[in-house]
């Protein structure tokens, strides 16, 4: 970005908002923007507290098995789709359905079956990040080159052989899927503490708001976004390593 | 001696038996479907050490032929033998060479020449020297290392004919191999391909769509005919190997023999 012939750095424009975020603040205009200074003083405050800690622990462990459970079974029901057409048009209604379903309506639901407690949470992760996971790794089946697989057939390949280079073939739709599954399995984690709202972040956040600390919830919010943004760019770069050969399979 | 009886449909020239048959494909049909016929009862036989190609207007048949023999396809009815023993899929003895290159582009030029021997089960130093050799054979020596996204088409079609070397089958089955590479590359490789030949002791079945290329490179050319997919002539093009390939383009037997070629086949092309 340019202006008045000057490079000016694409975060720049962020400093523009924070500034206005600050006014905003000082003058208490909007009573839920307390100044800016105040959420990063508030920042440091919520790190280090112990109920941070906690939150944030389980956070994490809700959002790591949510999403094991998303690749463990979303990547074999991909290859299945992808392999059977029975499978197929049995099961692609489905999961496009559950894609782009508002699933944040069913949590109260997983909340009869699971219980209100790191159960629940898990489940939302998992159905917000399963689904994309699950047609990406079709996707990318059905796009392996059928001369791949009668090259290794011609050679004698036993069906394990042939899977591997099914696998290998697929590999960078299937990392899409799962980077894509990881940015959802964010928002599932944390629509489901908000609404299960007793444990983890989405408890942080229900105790900020019941005692109106603002500046703690803003900070709180901060944080998850970096933290969602960082996540995203580190898959994004894993997947760059391997791109190179996505768009070599014709 | 079925063939010679084909053979002797067409007109002209004479067409030698074959006297050591390596393949022989024996009354085969290949149906898509219910109606669609590819290939109806052809009975050829391929000489041992020979190049044979098979040529043909879009839709003969050819490709669906060659990949019959693979083993790749199965026919509708009929059989396929090779050095004498019925075969119904791939085997060790033939190798394929794929239009489309169908190199891993996951893996290094190395990895992808040693992987008929990898899948073999062929231990991985041995492998690796064996695929090494090879490399070198097609020119490509110093180019271990790389990735076929690195490399032109001609460059992979190399590493493509390498992988089908490395396994030593007696039968290298190739399907348009050079028709995705510019002309000139195509040139340089069809003359490769002669040398080749003087080098390796194997038999050659090859699907091309381009005369010149047939009439070039064959022993013995198997025209096909579309819809259904059949043997319409045999023609052996006799082109003395002495000849320098410069020369060869300018011989009159062979300009007479594409000549002929591409009169029997005028009729099935719009």
């Amino acid at each position: 970005m340019t202006l008045y012939g000057h490079h000016v750095p694409k975060m720049a424009s962020l400093i523009v908002w924070v500034i206005l975020w600050e006014i905003v603040g000082r003058f208490g205009l909007v009573m839920l923007f307390p100044p800016f200074t105040e959420v990063i003083a508030a920042m440091g405050e919520v790190v280090t507290s112990r109920s941070f800690a906690e939150a944030i622990r389980i956070t994490v462990i809700s959002y790591l098995l949510g999403l094991a459970l998303a690749l463990v079974l979303g990547i074999p029901l991909g290859f299945l789709m992808g392999l059977s057409r029975t499978a197929d048009k049995l099961l692609n209604m489905w999961v496009n359905t559950f894609l782009s379903a508002p699933l944040s309506a069913l949590v109260p639901v997983f909340m009869i079956l699971f219980g209100l407690g790191t159960p629940t949470v898990v489940v939302t992760v998992f159905m917000f990040a399963v689904w994309i996971i699950v047609l990406d790794t079709r996707a990318g089946v059905r796009h392996v080159a059928p001369s791949l697989l009668e090259m290794s057939r011609s050679f004698g390949a036993s069906w394990s052989e042939l899977f591997k280079i099914i696998f290998l073939a697929a590999l960078p739709e299937i990392l899409a899927g799962i980077r894509l599954g990881m940015i959802r399995g964010v928002k599932g984690v944390v629509i489901g503490q908000l609404l299960v709202s007793i444990i983890g972040v989405g408890a942080l956040f229900s105790l900020y708001q019941q005692n109106f600390q603002m500046a703690h919830f803003w900070a709180l919010v901060l944080l998850l976004f970096a933290c969602a943004l960082s996540l995203a760019e580190l898959v994004a770069r894993l997947e760059k390593r391997i791109q190179y050969y996505a768009g070599e399979r014709n | 001696m079925q063939l010679s009886m084909t053979a002797t449909a067409g007109p002209g020239v004479p067409v030698a038996p074959v006297r050591e048959p390596i393949v022989e494909v024996r009354n085969v049909s290949k149906l898509y479907g219910n109606t669609v016929v590819a290939l109806q009862d052809i009975d050829l036989s391929f000489e041992k050490g020979h190049l044979t190609s098979l040529l043909g207007p879009s839709g003969c048949g050819k490709t669906t032929l060659l990949k019959i023999v693979a083993g790749l396809l199965q026919p509708s009815s009929g059989e396929i033998r090779v050095k004498g023993k019925p075969v119904n899929g791939p085997g060790a003895e033939r190798a394929f060479v794929f239009q489309d290159f169908a190199l891993m582009p996951w893996a290094s030029v190395l990895e992808n020449a040693a992987y008929g021997l990898k899948v073999q089960g062929i231990a991985k130093s041995e492998r690796e020297d064996r695929a090494r050799h090879y490399i070198g054979e097609v020119g490509l020596h110093g180019f271990e290392k790389k990735y076929p996204h690195e490399l032109s088409g001609g460059m992979r079609q190399r590493v493509g004919l390498a992988r089908a070397l490395a396994v030593d089958a007696d039968i290298l089955l190739m399907d348009e191999p050079f028709s995705a590479v510019d002309e000139q590359t195509r040139r340089k490789f069809q003359e490769d391909l002669m040398r080749l030949r003087e080098v390796e002791n194997k038999t050659f079945l090859f699907v091309t769509h381009s005369i010149e290329e047939a009439v070039y490179v064959s022993d013995r050319i198997v025209l096909l005919s579309p819809r259904p997919g059949r043997v319409s002539e045999i023609i052996d093009p006799q082109i003395s190997r002495e000849i320098s390939p410069d020369d060869l383009r300018r011989d009159e037997n062979y300009l007479d023999t594409v000549e002929r070629i591409w009169t029997g086949i005028k009729k099935y092309v719009e």
